[in-house]
């Protein structure tokens, strides 16, 4: 068995486009529900409405790329109003049910026969990056020495861990300030919030659109990563491993969603490797599971791994033992 | 003011009559035909009702009587099927809850709301208003709103070492008893500088030393300025610190007055206690069971 091979490929995994991704939407959900208490279930519609803002406008409208970008913050603004407006009064399980269908009706839209003209139905869109990789400073392959990335996941690697690190110093500045104790005090409480006289419903709305937006740059980086959007890229497992991404880090951590993701690839990788090779060299016999299957046990031990953490480490990586403590009183 | 107002407001109430819905000198709530139904019951039918400026009113009634949601409604938590009702003469039907608060009328809650997981000094500062810190834009340029955050700061521990609560300053609020509690939802309300503030039994599960210093507390409102409405079911502390009560029964307001003479009034006293109350019920139900035995004995005769 290749363990070294394993374990770098678990490493670029890790720190590769992948984690930026899943970072980026895991902090957007920390926003929601880590900071807020909103129960969005649908991350991947703001993924979606933005990825095919920025694909559609490029390849399907001809308009310059960064205006396909300013597109794509916009619709998932609107999604966050259209969203927000009936079902922010509402009790959070109401979101959450709202969001997850909503997210669901994105992705069929998307990839519908009748507006395949505009989104390409099943096939999706392709090569509307070309700008973005035009910037590309890198020229030859980036090599740590472990593990190397091409010269496109590069550039994607430098300014995906940009956003990410611009994005955790905007949680961090607002989380520490009035406006994110407003916050935190509605995950709490929200009629007490109401009752010292603020606008809760306008920071709830507030919330979902700025955990929106970072959903937005995720949805950015995993269509520009691959230079392709297709509709089942944005399925629901994608707003689940977020939020496992998320729970494992830490909800309500600035760190949290960062940390969670990068652990959460380097398992997923390492465990697959493993067990394809295992199985591929009979340590696992064909009995017991082909090849095949055995690259899909990674799922399994993750759920497994994330009921083990919940049992015994609730708070997550980051988080602070004592608050969990409360929940109990 | 201060003082002043309270005083003013005490000896204003002399010459109000005992007569529900009265009209009082100096009103800062007025309250006209406020009605609540939730399917066939009516909660809330109150045809007039004017709190006093400056004093404490208790408002009291047996359980289900429509007192908290009467708090509900004046304070926007809730809204009337009719009804019209104005803070210091500021309309307020249909106002959101928020915008009620800001005008400076305050409650509290029955089952104590304190942010868990905010630690006491950050439960108090949320309660200052007109925070620049709170502006999203505004919020990610800390020398816009240090200064503010420091004077809400000063404000908040002159509160908490009033209310005793400076030793549990960077506790969690989730870890507080059930009283301390009560003294920071209090003392968080505060923070707002209410003009009315509105507490809902302030009392209920508190222990009997704390209890004690909480009447001070109350008191103390009304030595400020601060215009007090409560909801209490304990009459002790009813006797004690009201300067008025209103008493409410199935929704309607059935008595009002000072309390040496409300806990007199027979109409109360039927409302709390049922009109049998100072009859022995072991007598009462031997005599019922001997009519009830004596006609079926008759009827038992009359069949045979």
């Amino acid at each position: 068995m290749d363990w070294g091979s394993i374990f770098s490929n678990a490493m670029a995994s890790a720190l590769g486009p992948d984690a930026i991704v899943y970072a980026l939407a895991a902090i957007g959900l920390n926003v929601h529900f880590g900071y807020t208490g909103l129960l969005n279930f649908g991350q991947a519609g703001f993924m979606a409405v933005a990825a095919y803002g920025l694909a559609a406008s490029v390849a399907t409208w001809g308009l310059p790329f960064w205006v396909g970008i300013a597109i794509g913050f916009g619709a998932a603004l609107l999604l966050a109003l259209l969203l927000g407006v009936p079902t922010l009064r509402l009790r959070a399980d109401y979101l959450a049910i709202a969001t997850i269908a909503s997210a669901e009706i994105l992705r069929l839209v998307f990839g519908s026969v009748t507006l395949s003209d505009w989104f390409g139905g099943s096939n999706g869109r392709q090569q509307f990056a070309n700008t973005f990789y035009d910037m590309n400073p890198y020229s030859s392959r980036l090599d740590f020495g472990l593990f190397s990335f091409s010269a496109n996941d590069a550039w994607v690697f430098t300014v995906g861990w940009f956003l990410v690190a611009l994005s955790c110093l905007a949680v961090w500045s607002l989380m520490r300030s009035p406006w994110g104790r407003v916050l935190k005090s509605i995950r709490e409480d929200e009629d007490a919030v109401r009752s010292l006289g603020k606008n809760v419903f306008s920071y709830k709305m507030q919330a979902l659109i700025l955990g929106g937006m970072f959903g937005a740059l995720a949805g950015f980086m995993l269509a520009i990563k691959q230079q392709s959007v297709i509709p089942t890229d944005y399925a629901t497992d994608i707003t689940f491993f977020a939020y496992t991404a998320l729970l494992l880090g830490g909800a309500g951590r600035v760190l949290g969603p960062v940390i969670g993701a990068i652990i959460f690839w380097f398992l997923m990788t390492f465990l697959g490797g493993f067990f394809s090779s295992a199985a591929s060299i009979d340590l696992i016999p064909d009995v017991v599971m082909s090849d095949i299957q055995a690259s899909l046990v990674r799922f399994i031990l993750v759920g497994a791994g994330l009921m083990a953490l919940m049992i015994f480490r609730p708070q997550g990586i980051f988080g602070d033992r004592r608050e969990i403590a409360i929940d109990g009183r | 003011m201060d003082v002043e107002t309270s005083a003013k407001g005490r000896e204003a109430l002399a010459s109000v009559p005992n007569t529900p819905g009265a009209p009082k000198p100096d009103p800062i709530v007025v309250g006209d035909g406020i009605t609540r139904t939730f399917g066939g019951l009516t909660a809330v039918d109150v045809e007039h009702i004017e709190i006093q400026r400056g004093v404490i009113t208790a408002l009291i009634g047996p359980n289900g009587a429509g007192k908290t949601t009467l708090f509900n409604l004046l304070t926007g938590f809730d809204k009337p099927d009719a009804g019209d009702w104005s803070f210091n003469g500021n309309r307020l039907a249909g106002l959101p809850a928020f915008k009620v608060a800001r005008l400076g009328m305050v409650r509290t809650f029955q089952l104590t709301k304190v942010l868990s997981k905010l630690t006491v000094i950050e439960n108090m500062r949320l309660g200052a208003t007109g925070q620049r810190g709170e502006h999203f834009w505004l919020s990610m340029l800390p020398p816009l709103w240090r200064a503010q955050e420091q004077a809400n700061t000063e404000r908040a521990d002159d509160l908490l070492r009033r209310f005793k609560l400076d030793a549990k300053r960077e506790d969690f609020a989730g870890s507080l008893s059930g009283g301390q509690r009560k003294l920071l939802e209090m003392a968080r309300a505060l923070m707002v500088d209410p003009e009315l503030i509105m507490l809902d039994e302030p009392m209920a599960g508190v222990n009997p030393a704390l209890k004690q210093s909480l009447l001070g507390h109350v008191k103390s409102l009304r030595e400020e300025g601060r215009t007090v409405l409560f909801v209490e079911h304990d009459m002790d502390m009813v006797r004690d610190i009201s300067d008025w009560v209103i008493v409410m029964a199935q929704g309607k307001i059935v008595a009002e007055g000072r309390p040496e003479q409300i806990m007199a009034d027979p109409a109360v006293i039927d409302a709390y206690l049922g009109a049998h109350h100072d009859a022995d019920l072991s007598e009462l139900d031997e005599a019922r069971i001997e009519a009830e035995a004596t006609a079926e004995l008759d009827q038992e005769a009359k069949n045979d």
